[in-house]
């Protein structure tokens, strides 16, 4: 395991440098369907981070027992696990929301993202970097979705969270609580983004 | 016997800890379906009943009598209804206002939906004579075609129509009597909420009349 990503190598990079979305372009079914607001995103950034941290902390005990043409079974069988466990415990105690994000929730079992990081690090590396890494990418997928749900919330209703932050003038563009919204913020953010790592890099724009 | 195969290279062998894991997550599954299932049936009650007076009144007359602090007493009934050799249970919520005249009845029924089961509300006034209003408890609808049964808007064309004929979907209305517009790329979704709705009603309009408390006095 001599050239693998030690642990703080593997947090960071899913921040940024390997964000989920805006570098790997995984997991976008969600990323467009729930960030036309705040709370729908967040709730559905907390349930994939749970699901990442579990499902790569067990798939990362049994490592060494996996057979490499049953491991994808093994990873499925494990997401979907706790994807239902988080479906049951949102239908609990956020039983609103739970209604509000529908079947996107259930649809973590094939969100790409956490099948991802079970076969690129949690297969091969010890429980504490595949933790550190599902941190990373949690948060990365946090950020991402964030991002995008601020935008559309802010410029299709003209505040956030329910509260007014633009000048009651503000025709609010219904627009972007719309489907539509979604794909145009999400190009416009991942444009923004690649620019800047461009222009970091000194290339030529 | 020549070369005899370990067990644990057999197909079923090396298959040990998928087996293994399935029970483990099965049983972990069901001992979080034990803890949190009343919960989630408790949550889907109790919006059940906040639902019932806005089926019955509409949205307007329901907040206004909660702005006068009035509310509805709301007794649940059971009612079979045999059909066809097939007896089909109905959960009937009668619904009282204050001074004891009911206010109207509110059925819940399920049937299956395109993508999943459909979980619905429908509401009758208090003889049965027309539907008051319709909402949808549950349903796995695609999103974006089916699950547009859930807005206001579509949901509005069951809203004070009569029992005496039932609903039918049609892809271009003519405003004929008891139509519903058919939402486009959804009909089974369209079809299966409007089969529900028609068969709860004839099921239960002649029923209601039993269940029915008796009159006020010095009422009528």
């Amino acid at each position: 395991m001599a050239d693998q990503p030690t642990a703080s190598e593997r947090f960071l990079q899913g921040i940024l440098p390997e964000n989920p979305v805006y570098r790997q372009l995984l997991g976008l079914c969600p990323t467009l369907a729930v960030t036309n607001g705040m709370q729908p995103a967040i709730t559905m950034a907390v349930s994939v981070a749970f699901v990442l941290v579990c499902a790569n902390l067990v798939i990362s005990l049994i490592r060494n027992l996996l057979k490499p043409h049953l491991r994808i079974v093994i990873f499925t069988l494990t997401i979907a696990t706790f994807v239902t466990i988080a479906d049951k415990v949102l239908a609990a105690y956020l039983y609103q929301m739970s209604k509000t994000l529908g079947p996107y929730i259930p649809l973590i079992i094939v969100n790409c993202i956490i099948i991802c990081r079970c076969e690129v690090c949690a297969s091969k590396q010890s429980p504490f970097i595949a933790v550190s890494d599902a941190l990373g990418q949690s948060i990365g997928f946090g950020l991402a979705l964030s991002s995008i749900a601020a935008v559309r919330e802010i410029l299709g209703t003209g505040g956030l969270f329910g509260v007014q932050l633009l000048p009651a003038a503000w025709p609010d563009w219904v627009i972007m609580v719309l489907p539509p919204g979604a794909f145009i913020t999400l190009g416009l953010l991942l444009g923004f983004v690649n620019w800047l790592s461009m222009r970091k890099k000194g290339g030529r724009i | 016997m020549p070369d005899m195969k370990s067990i644990f290279e057999t197909n079923l062998g090396q298959a040990w800890l998928v087996l293994l894991l399935a029970i483990i997550f099965g049983s972990s599954l069901a001992g979080v379906q034990a803890a949190l299932g009343p919960k989630i049936e408790e949550n889907k009650l109790k919006e059940t009943l906040e639902k019932v007076p806005i089926v019955i009144l509409g949205q307007t007359a329901a907040d206004e009598l909660k702005s006068k602090d009035q509310h509805l007493t709301i007794t649940p009934n059971t009612v079979s209804v045999a059909r066809q050799g097939v007896t089909k249970f109905y959960t009937l919520y009668r619904a009282d206002f204050a001074d004891g005249t009911t206010a109207g009845w509110v059925a819940k029924t399920k049937g299956q939906g395109y993508a999943d089961r459909i979980e619905l509300l429908v509401g009758m006034d208090q003889d049965g004579g027309r539907v008051t209003g319709l909402f949808i408890l549950d349903q796995k609808e695609t999103p974006g075609l089916g699950n547009k049964i859930v807005e206001d808007a579509w949901r509005a064309q069951y809203s004070d129509k009569s029992t005496s004929t039932p609903f039918t979907v049609v892809k271009l209305p003519r405003g004929g009597e008891n139509e519903i517009d058919a939402i486009s790329g959804a009909t089974i979704s369209s079809d299966a909420v409007t089969n529900l709705v028609n068969q709860a009603v004839s099921d239960l309009k002649h029923r209601v009349a039993e269940l029915k408390t008796s009159e006020p006095e010095g009422a009528n």
